[in-house]
């Protein structure tokens, strides 16, 4: 019996009469890495926002690495690491100061920091660069320091909300070997793209469009479902009828 | 609450670290008030010296040479023209030549002790009236120290004796106002301003959402951007009061501790109105557009440090009231130059009190409407 570490029943966010979240209900298992895709709009960063304990929602129950999103969102922040789509280190502070300061909001203690610092820029091949600003980094390195700061806490679940925006292929490519890596390691990984070929590296995908999950399997399955070659022509079967786009 | 602390630690070592790798703005933030005290001490003062001016002797007896001398000799006025029709006297102002001209009547000397009343008329170029006025001022107080001489010698018994003296300031030093103004603008300007500015591009930047995310509370995270610009702001006034004790000769006749306690307050209250502008906006440019028009024009404008608060429109003067610095600048000057204690002002140190509660009650109100 395989572990439910993310439970969503009928979550729904109402913004006046407009419904960004619409009912959605789903689980994820603990240390499978799960993609939630949709088109602009659809409403995967709204719901993700529930998820994260930063949105109330309007109606529904959901529960993260055990806690409840209404009363326990203080629980769920510790347990749980975030990567935004914006870059979110901070430029004018050295790489070991930014690993500092996050390990330090995390509770690490000094000697875990001075570790970790060590670990975790010998792994990105930084170690070098360590006292270096992180403005001075090019941006693939700053995606995967990111990353790494994200899961510097060794937490149950981490959400990224569309983590290689704007990153060349290789780069990308080695972004999800860490994916992998924290995924093996146990955390359970919550990923949010609209690139569909990193959408076949998921266990299992959810597809959004209009506010509702229209689709929720192993890309695989998915793909013989819809007798589609690649997820792309999955996801573009299934947001053909979207009256909600950005563009 | 042992994990709180140390986070508060890390943050506010964060917080110095932003600012000290920006040497650019810091050196803005730590220069401003020299330069602004230096330039309004030195360089754009109230004070009128060696304005050129015309006289029409009419009269020329001793009385009038003596009222000439005596302009002569007071270092205000620098006499171009010595002219002999009234003609003269518009053409001397048209040529742009002269800011005020004298006018003595004939038989000034004459008038002056018979009847015990002579006429003198002072003409000043109107189309600047704040100089006009400065100049007749300082007119009219000479001949009025000829006459208090020319009474002593007479001994009239019915003598008009008129004495001007300034409180306080005897010199009208332009100093006086410009260093109690200069420490409401600058306190609000770094704390204020900086703080709505810092705490914006945190949520521009998008690390304010992964602060969010973060267990570490946002309060912890405000806090911590506040601690930087009020040590900034307390090091302003210590070299804005060094500077207007040591280099412009302006003491300090109250309680030095005082007045860092009541600077204190207003930084607090200038800092809470900081928070106040980052609650309301999510840019940079917003904040710093908000900080400029909301806060900094209202100071020069309405706090009494440019102009005087008692001439407005009523309108205006009601207005005048919800801005802090007016009643921080009030103190100021009750503690620097009236020398007065708590006693006096207690009454302002009441009114910034509850301002700065007010913002801190309605910036946290706002903040968890925001959040939900």
């Amino acid at each position: 019996m395989e572990q439910t570490i993310i439970e969503v029943r009928n979550l729904t966010k109402q913004f006046g009469d407009f419904k960004a979240v619409n009912s959605i209900s789903f689980d994820v298992r603990k240390g499978e890495i799960f993609g939630f895709l949709g088109a602009n709009g659809a409403g995967k960063t709204t719901a993700m926002k529930m998820l994260i304990g930063i949105s109330i929602p309007s109606a529904g129950e959901a529960k993260v690495a055990g806690f409840d999103v209404y009363k326990e969102t203080e629980q769920i922040k510790k347990n749980i690491g975030y990567m935004s789509q914006k870059f979110s280190l901070y430029d004018d502070l050295t790489v070991r100061e930014n690993i500092t300061l996050f390990a330090g909001i995390y509770g690490l203690t000094d000697t875990e920091i001075a570790a970790r610092t060590v670990e975790l820029t010998n792994r990105l091949g930084i170690a070098d660069e360590a006292d270096k600003l992180v403005a001075s980094l090019p941006l693939g390195w700053k995606q995967k320091l990111a990353f790494s700061i994200a899961v510097i806490h060794n937490p149950k679940i981490v959400f990224l909300d569309e983590p290689t925006g704007g990153v060349d292929p290789i780069t990308r490519r080695q972004f999800w070997d860490m994916i992998y890596a924290a995924a093996a390691e146990g955390i359970t990984v919550f990923v949010t793209t609209h690139y569909m070929d990193e959408a076949e590296y998921c266990n299992r995908v959810s597809i959004m469009v209009d506010g509702v999950i229209k689709a929720l399997d192993s890309p695989a399955r998915l793909m013989q479902q819809y007798n589609a070659k690649s997820m792309e022509e999955v996801f573009i079967i299934l947001a053909r009828g979207a009256k909600r786009s950005d563009n | 609450m042992r994990n709180q602390i140390r986070q508060l630690v890390e943050f506010i070592r964060k917080e110095f670290y932003h600012i000290i790798r920006d040497p650019r703005s810091m050196l803005v933030l730590l220069g401003m008030p020299i330069v602004q005290i230096i330039l309004f001490g030195f360089a754009i003062t109230t004070e009128i010296r060696n304005s050129s001016i015309a006289i029409l002797d009419n009269a020329r007896d001793d009385a009038t040479q003596n009222i000439i001398s005596r302009m002569e000799n007071s270092q205000y006025f620098s006499i171009q023209k010595d002219l002999i029709n009234n003609d003269q006297v518009y053409t001397a102002f048209k040529t742009g030549k002269i800011k005020m001209a004298v006018v003595f009547e004939p038989g000034f000397a004459e008038n002056l002790k018979h009847n015990n009343k002579a006429k003198v008329q002072i003409l000043t170029d109107g189309s600047d009236p704040n100089n006009a006025v400065t100049l007749t001022n300082y007119a009219s107080s000479i001949i009025l120290d000829y006459q208090a001489s020319y009474n002593q010698m007479q001994a009239l018994p019915m003598a008009i004796e008129t004495e001007m003296r300034m409180l306080y300031n005897p010199r009208l030093k332009g100093i006086y106002s410009s260093v109690p103004g200069v420490m409401g603008l600058i306190l609000l300007l770094i704390s204020a301003m900086m703080t709505s500015i810092a705490i914006v591009k945190e949520k521009e930047m998008g690390t304010m959402e992964v602060l969010l995310v973060s267990p570490v509370k946002p309060w912890l995270v405000v806090i911590s951007k506040t601690v930087p610009y009020f040590a900034l702001s307390l090091i302003n006034v210590a070299t804005i009061l060094l500077l207007s004790v040591y280099v412009m000769g302006m003491p300090v006749m109250g309680n030095v501790i005082l007045l860092f306690g009541v600077s204190t307050l207003y930084i607090f209250c200038s800092l809470a109105l900081g928070i106040f502008i980052s609650t309301n906006t999510s840019t940079q440019q917003a904040a710093m557009l908000a900080s400029i028009m909301g806060l900094m024009l209202p100071v020069m404008l309405l706090s009494g440090y440019m102009f005087p608060v008692a001439n407005m429109p009523v309108v205006l003067q009601v207005i005048s009231n919800i801005i802090p610095a007016k009643w921080y600048i009030i103190m100021v000057k009750s503690i620097m130059i009236k020398g007065l204690g708590i006693g006096s002002i207690w009454k302002e140190i009441l009114i910034l009190n509850g301002m700065t509660l007010f913002f801190l009650l309605i910036s946290i109100k706002r903040y968890k409407i925001r959040l939900s």
